[in-house]
């Protein structure tokens, strides 16, 4: 299975069926669980990260995460923004604000925080500290950005923040999201994979995918008769 | 016949709750009359000569000024060894460890030392600090027997506050591109600080009273000066103390209160500013 | 950088990780040297002389049973008093306490721990003993039984803290179950939620037990120092010596490598091996009752 490019990929199915695991495993965050059974290879730019010899941290920094619950660190949210880049070396002023700027510009919350930067971030709205936990994966300038279920504790209205948010990031970005319904895998997905108990049953482009799918399971889901 | 047995029933509760009541109250009222007490008739022996003289006249006059500082020393000595061992310890255990039996060992060992008896304590301190090593009877060997007897406070109280810290900070922290030892230097030991702080007041609080251990490893009947350096043997207030009360004749009841005062506030301020922390903390936590 | 950042990254992980090991070795340390300096004993003072009932050192009488029979029977009276009061005493916090007494008496439980043993042999003396000696009419008031007071005042913040943990981690559903079935509260207390935190209670009745019979400035303060056997119900009520206070006692005088001196890290030995024993009971009975919960609720 290969993923385009500047597009948004949506990883769907029934829970269980293996999009986290495999979420986790494109910036080796299994790493964190005891549990190791990773066979096979993952390249990303033609390398084989799940190599022993691969640079995790380089790689995480390469491919960022969005949790499903919005974690803002207990910090500040100018400080949200910059922990990354400051751990990666960057002391510069300028840069770390330049970067704060952009990235909450296009998590398109900048409007909402541009005033409250040294507050905490815990003090936010949970919509609100998604996108602010986006814009922090977005200040690293990743290739690749996973979303696994963002807006799964959120409202509608900031749902759709999120989503317009992810159609101007796939411009410069790969984007993996893992949907929380078929209803967003289908109003954002330009290409889809279908998992189902750990098996990957059909991947295409997202509009033909989602209106004529080739396999019967994947049409059965789809059309909710299980799930 | 039903309406008796619930009315027995509820009588048995009254009976059985108020004698529970009884049980905490005579628990808990000799603490707090032995510490009214003792704040009672020693607080008419405090006086500026007392807590910034020397004991003369065979300790029946004078002031415990040498045995506050030798308690303030062994207490910061005890600190210097045992809160960094201890946390690092307790790190160790709340974020690396792998659940094996390396691991079950470590935690039974840290049992063990809570556990084992402070004079034995000071036999260790005896054997290995001033003898072995050759220490000599020092505020350095006392200090460093207090340290091992405080370490699992130390190690326990901290490990509970770590591992307090959601584990979503640390994937988070994680999947940014931090180290582990980032993720916990810039984070978890910052949002866990109020509960280690808590376990190390509560740990140095118990050193600070302990007389066993120092016994033969670095506290001294009398001096007629200050210690000059670590290698000094030291007075200290819990061993004043028993000394005054134990193997001094005639010693005036009123110098033996004053001391027992000192030793309690030294305790007791520790342990409120330990209680106030966590209060405070737990009252300010977002998590 | 990135080298500079993975070296220092080892390097503090390994410095963490002996830290931890840490623990293991200062218990072998402690073992190592209490054996080195306790072992000769045994090739110094035979051992029936070493269980007789004599323990008069200066004429090398090393007879240990007074001072095992004075340990006993002082931690067997704190146990009496510490386990009632302190099981009573964290099912009133846990179970029936309002919450702002509760609050109040947590931290003064707590603070009893803290309290330091010296001071209350003080008052031991000072107060507790004459007052002893004058209510039961005894020739002195410094005997087992003040000892075993004051002790149990020393246990029971252990005995309290550990016991109201198990108390606290039964889960409430349990308590609700029973009082939908029409038990009362009392009921509960009894049939229900001590049952279900007996592991965790036992543990906090074995570690009281350790604390008791490892405490030194105390019972050496009160107990009248009476190297004599004893096994009478009267012994309660006579001076006693425990193996602690004789240590701390007499260690100070011995000159370092005589025969006194290894006797007495031979009790030191003793002590050390009773309160292992002690704690690895109190703590497999832990481990033993969470595996079971895990079975149960896998």
């Amino acid at each position: 299975m290969g993923i385009r490019q500047n597009a948004v990929t949506v990883l769907f199915g029934p829970a269980g069926g293996g999009k986290s695991t495999l979420l986790r495993c494109l910036n080796r965050l299994n790493d964190l669980t005891e549990i190791k059974a990773s066979s096979g290879r993952i390249l990303i730019d033609g390398e084989n990260i799940l190599d022993p010899k691969t640079d995790v941290i380089a790689l995480r920094r390469k491919v960022g995460m969005v949790f499903a619950r919005p974690v803002p660190l207990p910090m500040s949210i100018r400080q949200n923004l910059t922990y990354a880049l400051e751990l990666a070396g960057e002391k510069r002023k300028s840069k770390l604000d330049e970067a704060v700027e952009r990235s909450l510009k296009l998590a398109a919350i900048w409007d909402e925080v541009k005033d409250r930067l040294d507050e905490p971030a815990i003090a936010l709205s949970g919509g609100q500290q998604q996108r602010v936990c986006l814009a922090r994966v977005i200040a690293l300038q990743p290739e690749v950005i996973l979303l696994d279920e963002p807006t799964s504790g959120l409202d509608p209205i900031s749902t759709g923040k999120v989503e317009a948010a992810l159609l101007e990031l796939k411009k410069e970005y790969t984007v993996i999201l893992v949907p929380h319904s078929v209803q967003q895998a289908a109003r954002t997905a330009d290409y889809a994979a279908f998992f189902l108990t750990g098996e990957l049953i059909e991947y295409g482009e997202g509009k033909s995918l989602f209106t004529v799918p080739k396999q019967k399971k994947t049409e059965d889901y789809i059309m909710g008769r299980f799930g | 016949m039903m309406k008796f047995l619930a009315q027995n029933r509820h009588t048995v509760q009254r009976l059985g709750f108020s004698a529970i009541t009884l049980m905490a109250v005579v628990t808990v009222l000799p603490i707090v009359g032995t510490i009214l007490f003792i704040l009672f008739k020693g607080g008419s022996a405090i006086s500026v000569e007392f807590l910034t003289g020397f004991p003369h006249d065979g300790m029946r006059a004078g002031g415990i000024l040498p045995a506050i500082i030798g308690t303030l020393y062994l207490t910061i000595g005890t600190a210097i060894f045992s809160v960094p061992l201890g946390i690092a310890a307790a790190i160790y255990l709340a974020e690396y460890a792998k659940d094996n039996q390396w691991t079950r060992l470590i935690r039974i060992a840290i049992i063990n030392l809570a556990g084992i008896p402070s004079v034995v304590y000071g036999l260790f301190g005896l054997g290995l600090f001033v003898l072995f090593l050759q220490f000599g009877t020092s505020i350095l060997a006392a200090s460093l027997t207090l340290s091992i007897m405080t370490l699992p406070v130390i190690i326990s109280t901290s490990e509970e506050a770590l591992r307090a810290v959601p584990q979503a900070f640390r994937t988070v922290s994680i999947s940014l591109g931090a180290t582990r030892w980032q993720t916990i230097s810039r984070i978890i030991l910052k949002e866990a600080l109020p509960g280690i702080l808590t376990g190390v007041i509560l740990g140095l609080e118990r050193a600070a009273g302990e007389t066993a251990p120092i016994l033969f490893t670095g506290a001294a009947f009398f001096l007629p000066r200050l210690p000059q350096s670590p290698f000094d043997a030291t007075m200290a207030l819990p061993y004043h103390l028993f000394v005054i009360s134990t193997q001094v004749p005639e010693m005036p009841i009123q110098i033996q209160y004053g001391t027992a005062l000192v030793l309690l506030v030294f305790v007791l301020t520790m342990n409120v500013i330990a209680t106030v922390i966590r209060s405070r903390a737990r009252a300010r936590r977002q998590w | 950088m990135e080298k500079s950042l993975s070296w220092r990254e080892f390097i503090i992980t390994r410095l963490i990780q002996s830290s931890g090991y840490s623990a293991i070795l200062f218990v072998a340390l402690i073992f190592f040297f209490l054996l080195r300096e306790g072992l000769p004993t045994l090739g110094e003072v035979d051992a029936s002389s070493l269980l007789n009932i004599r323990w008069y050192p200066i004429e090398n009488y090393f007879g240990i049973l007074p001072l095992i029979t004075g340990s006993l029977i002082v931690t067997l009276g704190a146990t009496l008093i510490a386990v009632p009061f302190g099981i009573g005493t964290a099912v009133y916090i846990s179970e029936i306490a309002p919450r702002w007494v509760r609050e109040i008496l947590k931290p003064l439980v707590e603070l009893l721990g803290g309290l330091p043993s010296v001071v209350l042999g003080f008052l031991g003396i000072l107060v507790l003993s004459p007052f002893l000696r004058v209510f039961l009419n005894l020739p002195t008031g410094l005997t087992a039984f003040t000892g075993s007071l004051l002790l149990g005042g020393i246990a029971v913040p252990t005995v309290v803290s550990v016991a109201e943990d198990a108390l606290d981690s039964v889960p409430r559903a349990y308590r609700e179950g029973a009082w939908a079935l029409g038990a009362t509260k009392w009921q509960t207390i009894w049939r229900v939620t001590l049952p279900a935190a007996k592991s965790g209670v036992l543990t906090a009745v074995m570690l009281g037990i350790g604390r008791a019979i490892g405490e030194t400035m105390t019972v050496m303060m009160v107990t009248g120092n009476a190297p004599v056997l004893a096994v009478k119900l009267g012994s309660l009520f006579s001076p006693v010596r425990t193996m602690t206070a004789t240590i701390a006692a007499e260690m100070g005088e011995v000159a370092n490598g005589s025969t006194h001196y290894h006797v007495l890290f031979f009790i030191g030995m003793v002590l050390f091996i009773i309160s292992l024993v002690v704690n690895v009971i109190a703590s497999s009975v832990v481990f033993r009752a969470k595996k079971r919960a895990e079975r149960i609720l896998s």
